[in-house]
């Protein structure tokens, strides 16, 4: 790298690529398979010869290791080394308790690492793993979520949201309010599961320049990996090389890294200069790789008989894992959704013998807006009102928490927009009015919410090469979303050059550092920091600059501020149907419009949001990691048991946008889309369901068995 | 124990000596490093792993490479000529069939085994008439590919690809 960062202010781009259609710029690599993922890196990346990892895991919730007889393991042809909590390298850093795995015999959880295998091929590893033999003192555990059971107070919710919030007088105004909701609302565990199970190459290299732990890790956040691996391991943080060319999706579960990051890197040292591959097997991602936690919100609505909130309460009892608190910000939404003089949150964490819960696609967001977008379904039906039109009575003048005013909040825009699109008009106002066949059939819909993030700590740098190209480079991730394409035409429209001008670099600590593709900050940090870069190269090399002249810039401190509040919105319209006779539940129709901010790529952005839909329409019907307490762990851990929307389980699913750009949030004028589609679109469906059937689920999914008693 | 067996991967001959316990998948990315054909799941339950198999969209994940002695493998990479893709993968470009991208090389291939199998008049769960041509409607062609799951779900990309294969 160059000299030291230059701090840029950048401005707003003259936009010619970015606002129209480009094809993804890595298709070809994608549709023939050659693109390379995690552990698809041999020779020719510095891999040779690279041994196969596989880990052991605890079959016991709570306890200590008494033993780990690893001498059949050991004598399995191909066998390398056993690495167990007596053997494994020694970290320097163990405060994190879900990372700092084989350095003691605590079991924490079930399914947590406690012994990993090194053999020359995956059968031989795989055999052997299953001869270890682990022995365990059990502890007793506790691993169900209970109401009751919740009642840690968190210090901060995810990722630093306070814990509770209270305004007015919450109880003396569903006293006096004309109509009160107070209903119980549920959301089960959820698993991120992205086609490409969490996975790492990694080599310890020791020569003439010191130790080098080279990665190329499945991740959200390379930069991210190095600067949590470099203290544990005891080294430098430029020490670390991460690479993350490909990644096989995340929604969150590789924002940061899990344990078996650390064991790829104890397993590499141990067998150092070999390399070593280790991928999580799908079964073991149900324990290691993060989870989205179940929720309880206890929902409380207050209204005048015109439907006009006087209270809202939102009461949150969620559960986190006692090595390592997460506490998902479920009741944050509501804090900002509607306007209500009088309102109060709270979050309360039953700590348990579990594994460690993290982010997944809209944390706090989707179960959240989940409760409260199904409590004003009741509510409107308590109301006599249309759903939509209820929504509109609440619309807040300026944020009702923090009086802060909105920097572009146009709601009521989408939900026009989408009842019109949709064919909302006309909806019969009782709900099990239309019966098609066997088909009760209905309309629900929902809002959708998500705050605008940008983030610090990026860097980017602008190179001239040859021929009028430049080289644009950055360390930020593509998991999917069209980075790549995206921040390549941001980098064509800052340098006023064509797309086809500009080598984009993304994906190696060796190149400046970036933020998480996560918190759908990636687009709007990366972007804008890639502009201030390009900014400032023209400012400093003019437009005909010559080859090799070059700038490293940050974006100058963040101009947002505190004072103006940023948030996308949409509004989620859904048809379902269920049968008369088996309850089984369909949705023909899914539709979602989108205040986003400047869209960069039609392409990509419309497959983020479609995506997200389908992802919420999933986690409607199908999704739902069962925990067998007694136990432990996830029963439903493979895909066969854990069900995703399968192709023939999403119909007709769209999205559009507005047209807007929000020139105050970032120099595109974009802000993020990656999380927003899965918000709003299970409650969408679930008030569908209930104008169908006039039954009225408050737990997530919606399975066959909510309609089939009593009616 | 080893055994000795015979591959044609995309075109290229191999002979190779497998682990009896090594799967049709390992086998091509562990041993041959052509890892076009995905684990997604090991245990047939998403359809990363699809190639042609002697013509025919297979699971690799739950094959046994020792059984599939002088087998004809194509994978989505060698369903290309270079850079000159297959009017599948042509048409997932077009539609933006895919995001992350991990699961589409099975896709591609199912894609292209299904509309095979469509031509010699196979019928699936939603085929109404059994005994005439299959009409590939949008619920034939989703039914057909819910065997490849797609959790960045590009589904809708994948259909309006699979239907500008079959009519071009
Ligand atoms: S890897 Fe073969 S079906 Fe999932
Ligand atoms: S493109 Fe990511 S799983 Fe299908």
């Amino acid at each position: 790298m160059t000299a030291d960062p230059v701090q840029h202010t950048p401005t707003p781009i003259r936009v010619r690529s970015v606002g129209t259609r480009l094809e993804r710029v890595d298709g070809l690599e994608k549709v023939t398979g050659r693109a390379g993922y995690a552990v698809e890196h041999g020779a020719d990346d510095g891999f040779d010869g690279a041994l196969v990892a596989w880990l052991v895991t605890s079959t016991v919730a709570r306890g200590r290791v008494t033993s780990v007889d690893t001498a059949a393991a050991a004598a399995h042809d191909g066998v390398v080394a056993v690495l167990d909590h007596t053997s494994a390298p020694r970290l320097a850093d163990t405060d994190d308790g879900e990372l700092a795995i084989l350095q003691d015999p605590q079991v924490h959880f079930r399914g947590q690492v406690v012994a990993l295998v090194l053999a020359e091929t995956a059968e031989s590893a795989r055999e052997a793993a299953s001869l270890v033999e682990v022995s365990y003192d059990v502890e007793e555990h506790e691993a169900e979520l209970t109401e009751e059971a919740a009642t840690y107070r968190p210090d901060s919710v995810n990722p630093a949201f306070d814990t509770d919030s209270d305004t007015g007088d919450v109880d003396a105004a569903l006293a006096e309010a004309a109509v009160v909701v107070d209903e119980e609302y549920r959301t089960p565990h959820e698993h991120n599961n992205p086609m490409e199970p969490h996975a790492t190459t990694a080599v310890w290299r020791s020569d003439g320049d010191g130790e080098v732990l080279d990665l190329v890790d499945s991740t959200q956040a390379v930069h991210g990996v190095a600067s949590t691996l470099a203290p544990m391991l005891g080294l430098e943080q430029d020490q670390v090389r991460v690479r993350a060319p490909y990644v096989g999706g995340g929604f969150g579960s590789k924002g940061q890294p899990h344990a078996h990051v650390v064991a790829a890197a104890l397993a590499a040292r141990h067998v150092s200069p070999r390399p070593v591959r280790l991928a999580v097997t799908r079964q073991q991602m149900f324990a290691l790789t993060g989870y989205r936690t179940a929720t309880i919100s206890r929902m409380r609505l207050g209204a005048d008989a015109d439907g006009r909130l006087t209270a809202i309460e939102h009461r949150v009892f969620e559960q986190s894992s006692k090595v390592k608190e997460f506490a998902e910000q479920t009741a944050v939404p509501t804090r900002m959704l509607y306007a209500a003089p009088n309102r109060r949150t709270s979050h309360r964490l039953a700590m348990l013998d579990v594994a460690v819960p993290s982010w997944m696609r809209a944390p706090g967001e989707m179960p959240g807006v989940f409760a409260h977008e199904v409590a004003m379904d009741e509510l409107a039906q308590a109301c006599g009102l249309d759903p939509v039109e209820l929504r509109l009575r609440n619309e807040p003048d300026v944020d009702p928490e923090t009086g802060n005013p909105w920097n572009n909040r146009r709601l009521p825009e989408c939900l026009h927009r989408g009842a019109e699109r949709f064919g909302w008009a006309g909806r019969p106002a009782e709900a099990r009015a239309t019966l098609e066949g066997d088909w009760w059939v209905g309309t629900g819909m929902a809002a959708a919410t998500y705050p605008a993030y940008r983030q610090g700590g990026n860097a980017a740098r602008v190179t001239a090469l040859d021929g009028g190209r430049y080289a644009v480079a950055i360390g930020a991730v593509d998991i999917g979303t069209g980075a790549r394409t995206v921040l390549t035409q941001i980098a064509a429209d800052a340098l006023e050059v064509g797309t086809d001008a500009v080598d984009l670099e993304v994906g190696d600590t060796r190149l400046p550092s970036a933020s998480v593709a996560g918190g759908s900050s990636g687009t709007a940090s990366w972007g804008s920091t890639i502009v201030a870069a390009a900014q400032a190269f023209r400012e400093r090399h003019g437009d005909d600059p010559g080859a090799g002249a070059e700038v490293l810039a940050e974006a100058a401190d963040d101009p947002l501020g505190t004072d103006v509040a940023f948030h996308s919105f949409g509004a989620v319209f859904a048809e379902a149907r269920v049968h008369r006779r088996t309850g089984e539940v369909r949705v023909p129709r899914l539709f979602g419009v989108y205040s986003v901010g400047r869209v960069v790529n039609p392409v990509t952005a419309h497959s983020q949001l479609v995506g997200g839909l389908v992802m919420g329409l999933s986690a409607a019907l199908f999704e739902e990691s069962w925990r067998d307490a007694r136990f432990g762990h996830v029963v439903t851990q493979d895909l066969a048991s854990y069900h995703v929307a399968a192709h023939a389980d999403v119909r007709d699913v769209d999205a559009e946008w507005l047209e807007e750009s929000d020139d105050a949030f970032s120099p595109m004028g974009a802000r993020g889309i990656g999380e927003i589609g899965i918000v709003g679109t299970a409650a969408a469906v679930v008030n569908a369901a209930h104008h169908a059937t006039g039954v009225r689920v408050r737990s997530l999914p919606v399975t066959a068995d909510h309609f089939l008693g009593g009616r | 124990m080893d055994a000795s067996i015979r591959l044609t991967v995309d075109g290229t001959e191999h002979v190779l000596d497998v682990d009896t316990r090594t799967t049709l998948l390992d086998a091509l990315r562990e041993r041959l490093g052509v890892t076009s054909a995905k684990k997604g799941c090991d245990h047939g339950q998403c359809g990363s792993c699809t190639v042609l198999l002697d013509g025919r969209r297979h699971l690799t994940c739950l094959a046994l490479a020792v059984a599939y002695d002088g087998s004809e493998v194509v994978t989505a990479s060698g369903l290309a000529d270079g850079e000159d893709l297959h009017p599948v993968q042509q048409a997932f470009l077009d539609h933006d069939g895919y995001q992350c991208g991990y699961c589409t090389p099975g896709q591609v291939c199912s894609v292209v085994g299904m509309l095979d199998e469509v031509k010699q008049g196979h019928a699936s769960h939603v085929t109404e008439d059994l005994e005439a041509e299959p009409d590939l409607t949008d619920d034939e062609i989703r039914e057909r590919l819910s065997g490849n799951l797609c959790r960045c779900g590009a589904y809708r990309g994948i259909l309006a690809a699979t239907r500008q294969a079959a009519t071009s």
